[in-house]
């Protein structure tokens, strides 16, 4: 604790944003009904309302308030991609680390398993599940959560195979110490700092896909918010933009909102990664 | 004076950790003339590494150089611009690391990293490059100088690829050349042939170099002069053969006195009991590559059977047999009269216990993560069933064996601890399962001399405390006469000759015993001369 105390002390600027971007991402997303001015998906005013009191960021096609849903977009698209990432973590990881630490055939038969579902394109297999499971959160959930553990799979692999030459692993086994203690206590902590960062990562890739798929209509649900979804919603008004008054530019801004949250908390998601990459590597300068 | 080369003066060096800047060169002063070689001895922390960087201008990540002035004939460095330096590094100054295996890139022929300094700046173009460096591999004594040059770096052995290194160093006939412990991670009879064709390459070019290293007697065969440092400090500097008939400081003195340890004759065992373990006609094989041939090898009771051979003279292999790690293809291993199942996952815990690992590289087998409570608890846990108050009582008790201070050290992580103070650990952590054998697989060889000895002094008063027996693995000859009761010298796979230490190292020896012996350094400045004349006269004689 002290330790990682004194680390957050050192911390770069640029990890101070990414850290002050996410922790007010995570603060809108779980406080979404105190501070969102109006539901997701109740019609609350006009359609296309422009930029102004009590619609601050105007309203959509339907007469939502859109600040109140990108709020609660923050909640549905963040905590969706945070749940799948977890659960292709401890998928991938736990996978990962028993086929390097067991070898033989179960590393033989896993890595196999991966490359097959690793060779079919992801968007495309995501697709194909989803139109015969059906668009549910749930079996969004799932079926990104497997495709993913196959990248995690392959990191924790190689990672683990790298700490398992050390000694300390050799003295462990001489010991006479059994797998769970292999797997928990000597190899995942010296394999941290690369899963964290690549949690970082995949939390992004992960975020990015719900949006994909949401904007091709298979991802999250209408009304639920959710900002792929908005972006799509939204995208033809480009087409209709008039910039010659400022009150009319903003409904041509319409789709940048939910996209541009997006692209923020991506960046600020890397700029904590690059810091605990940079940690994790040694690197003084 | 004219020949003055290296003028580094009251150089001041911090390193950064725990967000502070931390002094690592406390103001030394370093002069070198034309063609003079200097060593720079001390312990590890001393700095040397950081000052012999500090001679090309040159810092780790994380430090800088605070104050001082380096003047390398005539140009001031401190400060100097990256264009500057640059034009200097590589073309009038050299460095060669310690190891070579690390430093060469394994991506390119060997020929073609020489070529890369000459060319880039501008010396020579690739083809005149291309016949120096076979010019050069001839005059460094490289087996195939013409063809060498073509291969990979993992194609050749690691004394080969520490002379080739060197050429690489002198391609573009440098002023100065830095080495950093080039020898210390090969074993003897190969250190001797690396040292002597530096010594000759250096002096035929009359190029000046900064010798560093932790072992004296290989510095007493390199240096005109010596400098000792200690944490930063420098602790004196004389003329090589004054600095070794006579030094002045204690601190020097202790360092001299090193090689002088020689343990008492081992505890008589009570009668009635037979050797604790035996060994009979034990093969073992990596695939099809046969490393073990028909060892047959009794070790007894609270004695120490030291195992001696070059690298790759299946040594570490037969460690790996003892424990379980790599099951022997034919042979029996008896265990105080029970014989021990092949594979370590056939043994219980009870026989395990009573046979501990100790090994090489302390940095590597002590997990960064643990904490030394959690090292040494787990054994503790595992084989003798300890917790709460017993198990911190007794981790305690075995800090304070191994001359560690519990209260501060039973929170620390391996990181937090000195070379020397995370083998103690490695020891403690094999004590704590209350064995009766331990394996010592090249416990010192990591650790200069003054911290090796400690380690030394430590294993042996455990032994008369507790009756342990003790197989210890080494190419260090000073380290078989210290510590050694039995030896047994071991080439390819096989046993060439064993017996107690007054036997083997009494004439008449086996031609490879004496190839051994006769390679240790040794601290008189005229051994190596002196060794190489004698091998010429024997090879002569032969023609």
């Amino acid at each position: 604790m002290q330790n990682f105390m004194n680390n957050l002390r050192d911390a770069p600027v640029s990890a101070w944003i990414g850290i002050a971007i996410v922790v007010i991402y995570a603060v809108l997303a779980i406080g979404a009904p105190l501070f969102a001015p109006f539901t997701e998906r109740a019609s609350v005013g006009v359609q296309y309302h422009p930029w102004s009191a009590p619609h601050y960021l105007g309203t959509d096609a339907l007469g939502r308030d859109v600040l109140s849903r990108l709020i609660y977009g923050a909640r549905n698209t963040v905590g969706i991609a945070l749940l799948t990432t977890a659960l292709a973590f401890l998928l991938g990881a736990t996978f990962g680390l028993l086929a390097a630490t067991l070898g033989g055939w179960f590393d033989a038969i896993a890595a196999r398993v991966v490359d097959v579902l690793m060779a079919i394109p992801p968007l495309i297999f995501a697709l194909l599940i989803l139109t015969i499971t059906g668009t549910s959160v749930l079996s969004l959930v799932l079926v990104i959560a497997v495709l993913d553990s196959t990248r995690v799979f392959r990191l924790s692999r190689a990672v683990a195979q790298g700490i398992l030459t050390m000694d300390y692993i050799e003295v462990a086994r001489m010991r006479g110490e059994g797998l769970l203690w292999l797997i928990r206590k000597e190899v995942l902590p010296n394999a941290a700092a690369p899963m964290i960062a690549e949690f970082g990562l995949r939390f992004c890739f992960v975020f990015l896909f719900i949006s994909a798929l949401s904007f091709l209509g298979l991802g999250i649900q209408p009304p639920t918010a959710d900002w792929g979804g908005m972006v799509r919603e939204s995208a033809k008004l480009i087409g209709f933009a008039n910039f010659s008054s400022w009150q009319a530019a903003t409904f041509g801004l319409a789709p940048l909102l939910p996209a541009g949250a997006i692209a923020l908390l991506t960046i600020g998601v890397n700029l904590i990664v690059d810091w605990v990459l940079h940690m994790s590597s040694g690197l003084k300068e | 004076m004219t020949d003055l080369l290296l003028d580094m003066t009251d150089i001041r060096i911090e390193g950064r950790s725990e967000r502070r800047w931390k002094p690592i060169i406390n103001g030394v002063n370093l002069r070198l003339n034309r063609g003079e070689i200097l060593g720079l001895i001390g312990e590890s922390g001393a700095g040397k590494s950081t000052l012999g960087l500090a001679a090309m201008g040159y810092t780790k990540g994380g430090c800088r150089i605070s104050g001082g002035s380096i003047k390398f004939d005539g140009q001031e460095m401190v400060g100097a611009s990256h264009n500057t330096l640059r034009k200097l590094r590589g073309a009038r100054i050299a460095y060669v690391a310690q190891s070579a295996a690390a430093a060469f890139n394994p991506a390119y022929k060997l020929i073609d990293q020489y070529c890369e300094g000459p060319v880039k700046h501008g010396v020579m173009g690739r083809d005149e490059a291309q016949r120096d460096a076979v010019e050069l591999y001839r005059k460094i004594r490289l087996p195939n100088p013409d063809q060498i040059g073509f291969r990979y770096p993992h194609q050749v052995s690691g004394g080969q690829l520490q002379r080739a290194m060197t050429a690489m160093a002198m391609s573009c006939r440098p002023d100065l050349i830095i080495f950093d412990e080039p020898t210390t991670a090969l074993d003897v009879t190969t250190q001797i042939e690396v040292l002597a064709a530096i010594r000759d390459i250096v002096r035929e070019y009359n190029t000046a170099a900064i010798y560093i290293t932790h072992d004296l007697a290989v510095v007493a065969q390199m240096a005109d002069r010596i400098k000792v440092l200690l944490r930063g400090d420098e602790v004196e500097e004389a003329p090589a053969r004054q600095m070794l008939s006579d030094p002045q400081e204690d601190y020097t003195k202790s360092l001299w006195a090193v090689r002088e340890f020689r343990r008492e004759a081992p505890q008589a065992q009570p009668e009635g009991t037979g050797p604790l373990v035996e060994i009979t006609d034990i093969t073992a094989a990596y695939g099809p590559i046969k490393v073990l041939d028909k060892i047959d090898l009794t070790i007894p009771r609270g004695s120490t059977v030291a195992i001696v051979g070059e690298s790759g003279s299946g040594k570490s292999t037969l460690a790996r047999v003892i424990m379980g790690l790599l099951p022997p293809s034919t042979g029996q291993i008896k265990f105080d009269g029970t014989p021990l199942p092949k594979s370590s996952r056939e043994r219980t815990p009870d026989l395990q216990r009573h046979v501990q690992m100790i090994h090489q590289m302390a940095d590597t087998a002590l997990n960064p993560k643990h904490r030394i409570r959690e090292t040494l608890g787990r054994p503790l846990e595992f084989f003798l069933g300890l917790k709460g108050k017993a198990k911190e009582d007794r981790i305690r008790e075995l800090l304070t064996l191994i001359e560690l201070n519990p209260d501060e050290f039973i929170d620390r992580l391996p990181s937090e601890l000195s070379g020397g103070q995370k083998q103690r650990i490695c020891i403690a952590r094999a004590l704590a399962a209350e064995p009766e054998f331990i394996i010592c697989d090249e416990v010192t060889s990591a650790l200069d001399q003054l911290v090796a000895e400690g380690i030394l002094r430590l294993l042996d008063r455990l032994q008369r405390e507790m009756n342990l027996t003790y197989m210890f693995i080494t190419h260090d000859l000073a380290t078989v006469r210290s510590i050694a009761d039995k030896v047994v010298v071991m080439q390819h796979g096989v046993i060439v000759e064993q017996g107690t230490k007054d036997e083997i190292f009494s004439p008449p020896h086996k031609p490879y015993t004496e190839l051994l012996l006769s390679s240790v350094p040794e601290m008189d400045p005229d051994w190596l001369t002196d060794l190489l004349q004698e091998r010429g006269d024997i090879l002569a004689a032969k023609d």
